[in-house]
């Protein structure tokens, strides 16, 4: 009687065991079938003001897709805070949807876990080739020398924002147009409940964009050309002194945003409390906020120079939503017809217009939809000055740790507790030993 | 040897037995009596096996390996790390062990405050609330209030109220009563301790005061009488009655807060997002950071089997200490 109990026991727990070990399985080569060519799952990030306006510009869309295809698309629309926890676990569980938008600056942190379907000259082709597509918006799509790991969808550009009605009363006629103007009219700006320019101290994301951008300006990179971890660069630490600075040293931004990270600085900017923003396409959120848009002004974000360009004169990040579509999708065909579909001129028009974004596609961008002056400085700035953050494994973990390490000498600096050449390299330092050996 | 039937035998055997039904047989006597408790128990195992065994060992083996984002979509073929995990978290000279050891000793004084306090409350509250009183009944449902909200709705309201220029708390603190020179930042820097202190303190004393309230139902008031006719006054009541006898609950209660507190993870992650201040790094948001930001799921499982040890070593401790004192209160 022992033995058949022991048996019973013993059954059910191999069974769980095998059950485990399928749903962790995944792990095979495939490159999709066409087991159900008549539904896709899409996961959108959120790109609107909620979910819910984003499944009310998107779901037309899908629907005249259905029309034309006989497809039938399955919305998702993730938030920022899940997506990429989401996109981990249907990596391991292979349980995932069949297309999905990615942030471009998580593709080749994705692209070395393998799961998604790689863009190579035939899968380019079915979607119109990939000379349809603005090369920095494809500099952000994998790791250079390997096929694309994603697809560009939406283009943004940081740029320099301005509140026209603060700049007014302080007498100030033009926005800056170097980092010395930039202070120097941040100074103007700030006392009596104003401040010149606005952060998000806690956002590791922005932190990161931000001291990119600055780092290119003093020549550094953050990575070497080998793809191994460089913060500690004379540059890279002038970078993020200069960033952090400008709260410590120049105090032009309020110590308050140092915790800030739910985008609190465009409500303080709406509120005309914060003159300026270093933002990428900011309009809708200025709209949600109610703002008019002639209440608020762009330029291009600053350079030592004052003149945007390539190299030190670099002022944004490439900024951007990819669209992937997972490896072992049940409906590769369909897959591929609907990034076709989605990155068609008629449709980057539609969606870009929606978002307020720029359509990486050539052709679309000419669109006059594209030609007003606050997206001509986002056009101009990806077309000339915008590089794409480092293309290497490890750039989720550099957001993390970099991202960080600024948080905290910002709460250094909201503190009053001094912010040095020494203090910022043993944060960054730190940082760099946090990352994984290679 | 003769139970071969099939669990749903057993189930039809016992569903047939009714009051005034023919006697049973040896076989199906026997059946009920060693089948059916294994057969009730079953569910819960399959569970048990699902929710915390399985995973717990998937954990434990991934702690032994190299897992990256290089291997996610294939974990289980993950390269052997051998201990190389374990030397990371351990290795408290340089960054990632220093980083873990400061988070465990944060924690460490953390759950010893936080639960000290929840504990005194509760306590405190409780005792006052055993005398009958008008709006006795009002008060004890407000003091569960926090208890039985949302814990996500809850703590994110207190980050607004904790915000430094927009806050509720630096409203009143500085703009009201003039406390402060400067508003005080508390979701950022050192006070963020404090802060999520008070939040856990506010989160989990409801659940002290609702044990203890049931645990002085218990106690017979026939023995206070006595103790009142015999000249003891209310303290004396309380530290030679009342807490002897709440001896078995509170062993009960102090463990599950210690392991509640100790692991929190949603009052941090809400608090403070993804990365939290250094005075503030719990262990499990710690951990949680370790793993899924930086993407070191080895690392990770390491940490957190780590973590499971020490708890394991503490409340085995706690629970022999405890009985043993127990048995020679009882002796």
């Amino acid at each position: 009687m022992r033995r058949s109990r022991a048996a019973a026991v013993g059954a059910v727990t191999l069974s769980l065991v095998l059950t485990a070990a399928a749903c962790g399985g995944g792990s095979s080569g495939s490159e999709g079938s066409n087991e159900q060519p008549g539904t896709l799952t899409y996961w959108a990030t959120n790109q609107g003001a909620s979910l819910e306006v984003d499944k009310k510009v998107l779901r037309p869309e899908l629907d005249k897709f259905e029309k034309e295809t006989g497809i039938e698309v399955k919305l998702e629309v993730v938030p920022w805070s899940d997506l990429l926890n989401r996109i981990l676990t249907a990596t391991t569980s292979g349980q995932g949807p069949d297309v999905l938008n990615i942030g471009n600056t998580w593709s080749a942190s994705l692209q070395s876990s393998g799961a998604l379907l790689p863009w190579d000259a035939e899968n380019f082709e079915a979607i119109g080739g990939k000379d349809r597509f603005v090369d920095s918006a494809l500099g952000s799509t994998g790791v250079q020398g390997r096929d694309p790991a994603a697809v560009p969808l939406y283009s943004m550009a940081y740029a320099l924002y301005y509140n026209k009605k603060m700049f007014a009363d302080a007498g100030i006629r033009k926005p800056p147009a170097t980092w010395a103007e930039l202070v120097e009219t941040g100074k103007r700006l700030s006392g009596n409940g104003g401040w010149g320019l606005g952060a998000e101290g806690s956002n590791l994301s922005n932190n990161i964009h931000q001291v990119f951008v600055l780092g290119k300006q003093h020549g550094a990179d953050f990575f070497t050309s080998d793809g191994k971890a460089d913060f500690t660069s004379d540059g890279a630490v002038a970078a993020v002194k200069q960033y952090v600075d400008l709260m410590a040293k120049d105090k032009i931004i309020a110590p308050g945003n140092a915790e800030y990270a739910q985008n609190q600085s465009l409500s303080d900017f709406a509120k005309d409390r914060t003159a300026m923003v270093l933002w990428q396409t900011a309009s809708a959120t200025f709209a949600a906020q109610g703002m008019d848009e002639d209440e608020w002004g762009v330029a291009p974000a600053p350079v030592r120079s004052g003149r945007p360009g390539p190299g030190t004169a670099t002022n944004s990040m490439v900024a951007g939503i990819n669209m992937a579509v997972f490896k072992n999708t049940r409906n590769i065909d369909g897959a591929k017809k609907f990034v076709k579909f989605m990155t068609s001129d008629e449709e980057q028009v539609i969606l870009n217009r929606a978002y307020g974004s720029i359509p990486p596609v050539r052709t679309a961008q000419r669109d006059p939809a594209f030609a007003t002056p606050a997206l001509a400085v986002l056009r101009e700035t990806l077309a000339t000055s915008a590089a794409a953050l480092p293309q290497v494994p490890e750039e989720s973990q550099f957001e993390t740790v970099v991202g960080t390490a600024v948080k905290e000498l910002f709460a250094d600096a909201a503190a009053g507790r001094p912010v040095t050449t020494a203090s910022v390299r043993a944060k960054l330092e730190k940082a760099q030993q946090q990352m994984p050996k290679k | 040897m003769t139970l071969t039937a099939a669990p749903g035998a057993g189930e039809r055997t016992t569903r047939k037995d009714s009051p005034g039904a023919a006697p049973r047989t040896r076989r199906s006597g026997r059946l009920r009596r060693i089948g059916l408790p294994y057969l009730l128990l079953l569910p819960a195992l399959i569970l048990e096996l699902l929710v915390h065994l399985v995973p717990m060992v998937i954990g434990i083996v991934v702690s032994f390996k190299e897992l990256t984002q290089f291997h996610i979509r294939a974990w289980d073929a993950a390269p052997w790390a051998g201990l190389d995990n374990y030397a990371l978290a351990v290795d408290f000279h340089a960054p990632v062990g220093e980083a873990l050891l400061n988070s465990f000793l944060t924690t460490c004084l953390f759950t010893l405050l936080s639960v000290g306090s929840c504990w005194l409350l509760g306590v405190a509250a409780a005792v006052f609330l055993q005398e009958d009183f008008r709006g006795r009944g009002f008060l004890r449902t407000v003091f569960l209030v926090p208890y039985a909200l949302p814990v996500y709705a809850a703590v994110i309201t207190w980050a607004f109220m904790f915000q430094r220029d927009n806050g509720l708390i630096n409203h009143v603190l500085h703009d009201r009563l003039g406390l402060t020179d400067s508003p005080p930042f508390w979701l950022i820097g050192d006070n963020s301790f404090v802060t999520l202190l008070v939040v856990s303190v506010w989160k989990g004393w409801p659940f002290a005061f609702l044990i203890i309230m049931a645990g002085l139902q218990n106690i017979p008031r026939e023995i206070y009488e006595a103790a009142a006719l015999d000249g003891a006054g209310t303290w004396q009541q309380i530290r030679r009655i009342t807490l002897p006898s709440l001896r078995p609950v509170n062993q009960v209660l102090v463990l599950v807060l210690f392991l509640w507190t100790f692991n929190d993870f949603n009052t941090p992650f809400v608090l403070f997002g993804r990365a939290a201040p250094e005075a503030a790094d719990l262990i499990s948001l710690h951990i949680h950071q370790s793993s899924f930001q930086t993407w070191n799921f080895g690392a990770g499982s390491a940490m957190s089997v780590l973590l499971l040890l020490f708890l394991l070593v503490v409340t085995g401790g706690y629970l022999w200490l405890t009985s043993r004192g127990r048995q020679a209160t009882d002796a």
